[in-house]
């Protein structure tokens, strides 16, 4: 077995994430690192080194389903790791996504006022006033980040519940970060093989 | 006949989960889109097998290359 590098540690940076979430959300702008680190190295270096090497919250998944046993370690139902559900998942993720962004414009705009909630899976809509003491910016700002804390935490929940009830990294074959730079790699070795045909 | 582990290359996520476990450092994602053997290296021990999230991972038999 290979020995602990640093990068084996970064599941302490997921935890403190969401912990921070719960004092003041604007530290959830944080998490703009795990949307852009893997998209900067998919198509900076064409591979996956963020997935397998870097991701704090795969790391988290398979130590509570692993080394704590959280896990039931079952096979995942075969339409979940369909290419059809994975790349489904994405485009939903997404969509959300421009929702919030468009939803945080708004605020910016000051056509809509700040709404101090958390939506948990695009549903449940959570009082979150506890952590939020203003911000020396524009409200849109905290908007961002209510909507952001939004998407993080409620992956979080889904990835834990299929840690839960599949294996340990489960989160990781339907993960739109996962299944985007997989496509970013695909795309980019597509046209390596291309150059190395001429 | 030697069992070795062999990747469903078309349903892998390219996630990682089976190098971090590979004893034998016989597993890799070189080129993020899906992870290779090295049957050079690899015992069939079935730890990739095991943690692979997508099941993409079997231990089959292979012939012997002469």
């Amino acid at each position: 077995m290979r020995s602990k590098k640093w990068y084996d540690y970064l599941w302490i940076f997921s935890l403190t994430y969401l912990l921070l979430g719960f004092v003041n959300i604007l530290f959830a702008w944080l998490g703009m690192i795990c949307f852009i680190a893997p998209l900067v190295i998919s198509i900076g270096c064409g591979n996956k080194a963020y997935c397998n090497k870097f991701c704090g919250r795969g790391q988290l998944f398979s130590l509570l389903g692993g080394r704590f046993g959280l896990s039931r370690k079952h096979d995942m139902p075969k339409w979940m790791r369909s290419k059809a559900f994975r790349y489904g998942f994405l485009i939903f993720f997404f969509t959300m996504f421009f929702v919030m962004l468009w939803n945080t414009y708004l605020v910016f705009a000051g056509n809509q006022p700040l709404k101090q909630v958390v939506k948990l899976l695009w549903t449940f809509k959570v009082s979150w006033h506890w952590a939020y003491h203003g911000t020396l910016f524009s409200e849109g700002v905290a908007q961002f980040a209510f909507g952001f804390y939004s998407i993080m935490l409620t992956s979080t929940i889904l990835g834990f519940v299929t840690m839960l009830l599949f294996k340990p990294r489960s989160w990781c074959v339907y993960c739109p970060m996962g299944t985007m730079t997989q496509l970013i790699c695909k795309a980019k070795n597509v046209t390596k093989s291309q150059k190395s045909d001429e | 006949m030697k069992r070795k582990a062999n990747v469903n290359t078309d349903l892998c996520v390219a996630c990682g989960c089976c190098v971090k476990v590979c004893p034998k450092s016989a597993i890799s994602v070189p080129d993020g889109v899906f992870a290779v053997v090295d049957s050079t290296l690899c015992v069939s021990c079935g730890k990739c097998a095991k943690e692979c999230p997508a099941s993409v991972i079997d231990i089959v038999g292979v012939h012997d290359e002469k």
